[in-house]
This record gives structure tokens, C-alpha cells and sequence, in this order.
């Protein structure tokens, strides 16, 4: 069975691939298993400096799910293009580098510096981080700001630019509307939910930064909610992610109208869980009855478009 | 590398209050686990409990391929470990992070300074540094007695002082004005414990060689999530992975 997808920019061996912010530069994990193996890699965040990110703890666990809040910690974007690229050019796997910034300006500069190599084949624009001051999700939840972020990352890009959308935005379709007319070539979703946890004892936030972002199996039945009425207003591709475990969360993904798909949390549970999954995945697509990755997109919407009471 | 095992636990034990010993039997891969390095355990599932719990390894018997790992009930996660029985197979990355550099160290004499529950990744440090012939000290700090473990087990490979905060068992006070009133001699320190602690202790023993192993909640547990992090005293704005450069590092390296 092919589980091979074509998206712009990007041939797949198969439609999985690690989250942003959860596999690093993938060196970590290729400790662990052949990086060979994956549809792709979409490595940790860049900005145009260096970030510490936030204080510690940064994370905690809650029901189905974690909260993160580290911050877009990353060494900047030119020494991500030279000690953390050439490492993943050795592969054979398309990477996609995510972009993030406070500002329309460092959105572009940091995608014309990552454009300028060989080994990003597309770009994952990040207008949806929730716990950083300035920049990130504010540009996620206003449709004409993201445009005017997206149709300017696009002038200046030589590959094909994935904009990943934030939950945390009342409506979901007007953002990813607003990104296809300016330009987007692709969609990437969701991002994580605004949240919080209190210790008891010590009545205090456990996260340093108060909130962080909820991911995990917690938030999966949001993500399929949103991809499934994205996927009826917008014709460009989506990666949907959001509390993927298993090849049966994958092939619920396909079905809402995803044409990817993103591991993140689940990395953390499992560090074998991308592999896993992969290997897991034709057996799964054929139970169903579908013969290919392609055959099983969309599949959810054999119905029709309805109209949904709070589209 | 770090390895997925399946470890089946052989034994399980309360050796102090809310503290439980256990010994987990594995591969053969297991015994390359050395001092300071830890054990990523999967509890429960993942609608219980997404994260892995970091314990650190307390012990390991190389013929036998069993690693042992004494951890305290603190959260709903080492509460439900707590809960597991003899004969129940638990899923564990091994051996994860750094261990102490006694290989590249060569030392007369060690101090152990440990405090509740850094103290277990000391007895397996002070067992296979008393093998190359180092004279041993342990300062062990607990809250009160009925918290205290292990005390005869430092004490078959060394001097080993107690001290507790309510002054219950050994000393009274904390690990550092025990240091105070003993002035022990050593070439290397080596300590593990809650960071207020490895604080004061860093601070007053900062002239002196030595090791120290901290916590912090964790991701990933492999380098990856940048979630255990720690700033570097380097003035460079640096930082360390606490799972993968630490969780030891030189006293000193980094800011706590």
C-alpha cells in the first residue's frame, strides 16, 4: 500500500511527520530511531535572535494532555541555518522550518535567511504560539494581520509557506480564509489552547509563565472539529495535529480533511511513537477500507457541506 | 543510546515514609546504567498520565540486569508507581542523561552530600567509587527520622553523618552546618538534592571540586522540548538541558 502524499513543496514518503517544538532539530531523536523513516520534519521554532524563553517548570501534565510554555527558546535563525541544517541535510526527509517573530519584519527576514538553503523545503509560519509577549498569536487571531503577515512571508519565500493557525480564535474559518487569499500555500493545524493549573499547596500556577499551551489526546476533538469546517471553506492543504496517538487518530485526521498530519505530545509519552505509527498505518488504512493515504482524505465529508450553526 | 525497556519489577518495597524501593529487572542494555543517570518510567497511560517521571537510579546489579530505583509519593504520578506490584512490567528509556565523571576524575577522598530524595543516586556513586579505592564521607539530610533511609548501607561503604531538620535522627539542622561542624577533608563533592539545598551547598563548598545533580519537572526526558532547562554561569546567556548535559554538571556550571 503507497502511503506516499504530494504536497506543495513536499513529497512524502508517508503523510507523518513530527510537530514543531517536539522533536527539536530532530538530533535527539536520532538517537532513537532512523530519521529516514519520517514523511518529514517540521523543526523547533526560529526567530531572528537568540531566546532563552521562559522560566521553569514549563511544563505540567494535566488530564489527557500536558501544558507547555517554553517560550520559542532557540539560538536564532543563523545559527539554526548553520549548525542545526547541515546535520538534517545528511537525510532523506523534507524539513520544514517554522518561523516566529514579534513583528511583520522579523517574520520576513527569518524566512528570507532559511529560504536561502537548500535543505528547507517549506516554510511552517507561526502566527499561533500563545506563550510568548509580543508577536505569535496575536498575528494568529486577527484575520488582516495574519494576511499581511502571510502575503508578505510569501513575496519573499522561494518555498511554498504553511501557516499554522492558532484554536484559540472564536473563528477559525475567517482565519484560514484570510491565509489562502493572501497567499498561503498550505494550512497547518492546531496550534495548542491557551490554559492553566493551580498546585493546591501552593496556590500558585505550576507554569512559570502562569498559562501555556494544553496538547494532547485533551484537545484532539477540537483540532478534528476545526480541520473538518476549515476543510469546507478553503481548497489549500492542511497538516492537522492535535493530540495524535495512534494510526487510528491519523486516519480520523484524513477523514476531517487533513493531508498530513503532525505527532507532537505524543513524542514525549513515546519517543518511538512516529515509527510506530508508520509502520502501524497501512493496517489501519486497509481495516477501513481505504487502499492509499490519498483515498482516505476528506472521507468524512461524504455527507456533504452542511452548514454549521456557529460557522 | 538510549534504550525502551520493559522492565518487570522484582521488588518492591517502603523503606521510609512515603519513600519506596524498587528493583526492576531488564536486558542486558541496563547494565551499562551508570552513576547520576536516570530512568524515563511511563506510568499509568496516556489519559493518566501523558509525561514520564524521571527517577534516578539508585543502584544496579550487572550480573542479575537489575537496576534499583527508590523514589518519594509526591504526585498523582509516583502514586500510582507506588501502586504497582511485584511481577507488573513497567516501559522505561535507559539510561537517560549524564552521569557523575568518575572515570575521569582520580580523587583519595569524597563527600556525598545528599538531601531526602537526591540521596539515592549517591549510593550507587559511593559503591563504585569505594571499588577504585576512594575513601568515602556521606553528610545524608532528611526532614526527621521516620524519613531516614539507607543509613546503614552508606555506612558499609564509609564514614556516614545524618542529620534531620527536627534533629529526630543525627544532627540537627541541615546538610551544610553539618559541614560546618565536621570540616570533613576531600578532593571532589559530590551532591544531589532539592535545589535550595545543592544552593547553599554550592555556595559554601565553591572553592572546592565538585558535582551536583538537580531536578527539574521534564518533557521529553531525551533533549529535545527544552522544557528542563538551566542557565549557565558563563555570563554568555547560555543554557543546559537538565535530562541530556545534566542531570549532573560541575558545581558552579550552572546557575541554580
Amino acid at each position: 500500500m503507497t502511503l506516499q502524499i504530494n504536497l506543495p513543496g513536499l513529497v512524502l514518503k508517508n503523510p507523518i511527520m513530527p510537530a514543531s517544538g517536539c522533536f527539536g532539530f530532530g538530533r535527539e531523536y536520532s538517537d532513537v530511531f532512523d530519521l529516514n523513516q519520517l514523511g518529514a520534519i517540521i523543526i523547533k521554532a526560529a526567530t531572528k535572535q537568540s531566546r532563552y524563553g521562559n522560566q521553569t517548570p514549563r511544563v505540567a501534565e494535566t488530564s489527557s494532555g500536558m501544558l507547555n510554555a517554553i517560550g520559542l527558546q532557540n539560538p536564532g535563525v543563523e545559527a539554526i541555518i548553520n549548525q542545526e541544517l547541515p546535520f538534517l541535510s545528511d537525510y532523506d526527509v523534507p524539513i520544514i522550518a517554522n518561523v516566529a517573530g514579534s513583528s511583520v519584519e522579523e517574520y520576513v527576514e527569518v524566512t528570507k535567511a532559511l529560504t536561502r538553503t537548500t535543505t528547507v523545503k517549506a516554510i511552517e509560519l507561526n502566527i499561533s504560539c500563545p506563550n510568548v509577549k509580543q508577536g505569535g498569536i496575536q498575528f494568529g487571531t486577527d484575520p488582516e494581520l495574519a494576511a499581511e503577515v502571510t502575503s508578505k512571508v510569501k513575496a519573499v519565500s522561494h518555498v511554498p509557506v504553511y501557516v499554522k493557525l492558532s484554536p484559540n480564535t472564536s473563528n477559525i474559518v475567517a482565519m484560514a480564509k484570510a491565509v489562502e487569499a493572501a497567499g498561503a500555500d498550505g494550512l497547518s493545524m492546531i496550534n495548542t489552547l491557551t490554559g492553566m493549573q493551580i498546585n493546591l499547596s501552593s496556590r500558585k500556577p505550576i507554569l512559570a509563565n502562569k498559562t501555556g499551551g494544553l496538547s494532547g489526546p485533551a484537545i484532539k476533538p477540537i483540532a478534528i472539529r476545526m480541520v473538518y469546517e476549515v476543510r469546507q471553506h478553503v481548497s489549500i492543504p492542511i497538516i492537522g495535529m492535535g493530540g495524535i496517538m495512534n494510526a487510528e487518530d491519523v486516519l480520523e485526521f484524513l477523514l476531517a480533511g487533513a493531508n498530513a498530519v503532525a505527532i507532537g505530545t505524543a513524542n514525549f509519552h513515546n519517543p518511538f511513537v512516529c515509527p510506530e505509527i508508520i509502520q502501524a498505518l497501512p493496517g489501519v488504512l486497509e481495516q477501513y477500507g481505504f487502499r492509499s493515504v490519498e483515498d482516505a482524505i476528506g472521507k468524512g465529508h461524504e455527507h456533504g457541506v452542511t452548514n454549521f450553526s456557529r460557522a | 543510546m538510549i534504550n525502551k525497556e520493559l522492565l518487570t519489577i522484582v521488588e518492591t518495597i517502603q523503606i521510609a515514609k512515603e519513600t519506596i524501593k524498587m528493583r526492576l529487572q531488564g536486558s542486558e542494555k541496563i547494565k551499562h546504567a551508570k552513576p547520576g543517570q536516570f530512568v524515563h518510567i511511563k506510568v499509568g497511560n496516556e489519559g493518566s498520565h501523558m509525561l514520564r517521571r524521571p527517577i534516578s537510579i539508585a543502584d544496579v546489579n550487572q550480573d542479575q540486569q537489575i537496576v534499583t530505583i527508590i523514589f518519594k509519593v509526591i504526585g498523582s504520578g509516583t502514586d500510582h508507581l507506588s501502586k504497582c506490584h511485584v511481577g507488573d512490567v513497567i516501559d522505561g528509556l535507559i539510561p537517560c542523561g549524564t552521569s557523575y565523571p568518575i572515570e575521569q576524575i582520580t580523587m583519595d577522598k569524597a563527600l556525598l552530600i545528599g538531601g531526602g530524595i537526591g540521596v539515592p543516586p549517591l549510593y550507587y556513586l559511593a559503591k563504585q567509587i569505594k571499588e577504585q579505592g576512594v575513601e568515602v564521607t556521606s553528610i545524608l539530610g532528611f526532614q526527621s527520622s521516620e524519613h531516614v533511609f539507607y543509613q546503614s548501607e552508606f555506612a558499609e561503604l564509609g564514614k556516614c553523618h545524618i542529620v534531620t531538620n527536627d534533629g529526630t535522627h543525627g544532627f540537627q539542622g541541615f546538610v551544610t552546618d553539618v559541614i560546618d561542624q565536621l570540616d570533613p577533608t576531600f578532593d571532589y563533592y559530590f551532591s544531589c538534592g532539592p535545589t535550595p539545598m545543592l544552593k547553599a551547598v554550592s555556595s559554601k563548598l565553591q572553592d572546592r571540586n565538585g558535582y551536583i545533580s538537580i531536578e527539574q519537572r521534564m518533557g521529553c526526558g531525551i533533549g529535545a522540548c527544552y522544557a528542563c532547562v538551566v542557565p549557565t554561569n558563563d555570563g554568555s546567556n547560555g543554557f543546559k538541558k537538565i535530562c541530556k548535559d545534566g542531570p549532573v554538571f560541575e558545581a558552579n556550571e550552572v546557575v541554580l
